[in-house]
């Protein structure tokens, strides 16, 4: 295969991929919109359960990591400062970090994971199946029985995984701080006075964003999954990667709109 | 006979990839129609096409008259039933509830009168009393009745059935050629079959259309009998007759 003709292939193999993408996000889309009319469209049993498998079961590991960093986070600060006294400073700069940044991404990355990748394993074995035949074959579009409840479940469960994460996080920091002879209750007042409701709110968008993201990106791995013998494991991996860089690249963007826009 | 699904001249296939060519049959009402050929000859490409997964690349199909276009879409899909070669049984649904999805969907009926029809569905195919059991629980065969129950689910006018056979053991095999003929008999159902099975082709097809992969076409139409013991083409004979040559498909 000659130079030129390999570079159009690539180009017109990208060109056919970027325009699946784009069916797959404009029947997602209407698939939303239909379920936002005619409610009894929606397939509750099955959110119930992705947002179970993506909330409930994620907590621990939120809770964990979440205490873990706080406590790493602070370790690492509280170094510094305490050879100026200002030890107590660890709480401003743990709660700006956690409800601003580092909880959505945090997060997001624990539930591309967890729950991004089990969408893409999930469907892509109904795809071998062909169960997504069987749903076509029947009438059944599915984007609206399989993608749209996950996506759901990922967008819910992120702020209540963001909120466990932080708390868990500050519990952290608390915790090493005590040991440095920070009085707990001076911690708090520290975070209290550095929080505001509009940070914590923008965190929390945030991280609804990082799970719609997450979701889609998932969901849409598994659909187009090969009925190969790697197929499956393939997009589980494209769903975690590709979850962890749509998470960067969108934080990255928001970072410069809140940047231009004062926020 | 009325026919119920007409196909002329169709070319079968993939985008970029030709497998069948100038394919014409029809098959009438309450008949039980078998596409029978060897490994890769098209027989699933061709059924992929009846069901409207994919689009003929040439040619014309319909099923009663209507063929896959956007807007007959929701219509056809009323009136076919497919029972995929694993089963395709949902595995987060009881066996009951994958029987009841359809209904769920398309049927105006309350959930105690699904139910009821449901069970009634699985009665028929012998599995009242896995109703409550998840697909991983059942076996092979078990999972094939349960999809065959789902097909028929909102009384379609065709089945098609994607290799019912495979994997299945003699026995059970047997059993599900017996329950094809117990709700062609019962229902006056039109059954597709995909199959290479010739004891199962011989118990159920009415007729059969084979094909040939190396000549990318239909080659022969008929009941099995008359293949078997009038066809002039070798490829055909030497099918019909592979348990006395050896010949593998």
């Amino acid at each position: 295969m000659g130079f030129f003709e390999s570079v159009g292939r690539k180009a017109h193999e990208r060109r056919k991929a970027f325009a699946v993408a784009m069916a797959f996000l404009g029947e997602s889309a209407a698939a939303a919109v239909s379920a936002i009319f005619h409610p009894r469209r929606f397939r509750f049993g099955d959110f119930a359960l992705a947002f179970q498998h993506a909330a409930y079961d994620g907590l621990a590991i939120a809770a964990g990591i979440g205490l873990l960093l706080g406590m790493i986070l602070a370790f690492q600060s509280a170094a510094a400062l305490q050879m100026f006294g200002v030890e107590v400073y660890v709480a401003d700069m743990l709660a700006i970090g956690l409800f601003r940044e580092l909880g959505p991404i945090v997060t997001a990355i624990i539930l591309a994971g967890r729950s991004g990748s089990a969408f893409a394993a999930e469907i892509g074995t109904m795809k071998v199946d062909e169960e997504l035949d069987a749903l076509a074959t029947m009438g059944l579009p599915p984007v609206r029985f399989l993608v749209l409840p996950r996506v759901a479940a990922a967008v819910m469960a992120m702020p209540i995984l963001t909120i466990v994460l932080e708390l868990a996080g500050l519990a952290g920091g608390a915790l090493v701080l005590r040991l440095m002879k920070v009085p707990p209750v001076v911690f708090w007042q520290h975070v209290e006075a550095t929080s505001s409701v509009f940070m914590i709110s923008f965190g929390l968008a945030k991280s609804c964003l990082f799970g719609l993201l997450v979701g889609m990106i998932g969901c849409f791995e598994g659909m187009r999954t090969k009925a190969t013998s790697d197929g499956v494991g393939s997009a589980a991996t494209s769903a975690v990667v590709g979850g962890i860089v749509a998470i960067a690249a969108s934080d990255g963007i928001l970072a410069v709109l809140c940047y231009l826009w004062n926020l | 006979m009325e026919p119920l699904i007409e196909l002329e001249h169709v070319d079968a296939g993939y985008l970029g990839a030709t497998i069948l060519k100038d394919v014409s049959f029809t098959v009438a009402r309450g008949e039980v129609f078998v596409l029978l050929g060897g490994s890769g000859c098209g027989k699933s490409t061709i059924m992929k096409h009846m069901i409207g997964l994919n689009p003929v690349l040439g040619g014309r199909l319909a099923i009663a008259g209507m063929e896959w276009t956007d807007e007959n879409r929701a219509a056809l899909c009323r009136k076919i039933g497919v029972m995929y070669q694993s089963g395709a049984l949902f595995g987060s649904m009881t066996c009951i509830e994958n029987v009841m999805l359809p209904l769920e969907e398309f049927s105006p009926l309350g959930r105690r009168e699904r139910r009821e029809r449901a069970l009634q569905l699985l009665e028929e195919v012998e599995l009242a009393d896995a109703a409550d059991k998840m697909p991983g629980e059942i076996s092979g065969g078990m999972k094939k009745r349960v999809a065959i129950a789902r097909a028929m689910a909102l009384s379609p006018e065709v089945v098609f059935l994607d290799e019912p056979s495979a994997g299945l053991d003699p026995l059970t095999s047997a059993a599900l050629d017996n329950l094809i003929l117990k709700l062609k008999r019962e229902r006056a159902m039109t059954f597709v079959v995909v199959t290479h099975e010739l004891p199962s082709i011989f118990k159920i097809a009415d007729r059969c259309a084979m094909f040939d992969k190396a000549r990318r076409a239909m080659i022969a139409i008929g009941t099995p009998a008359k293949l078997r013991d009038e066809s002039n083409d070798a490829f055909v004979r030497r099918f019909f007759n592979r348990g006395e040559d050896n010949v593998q498909f």
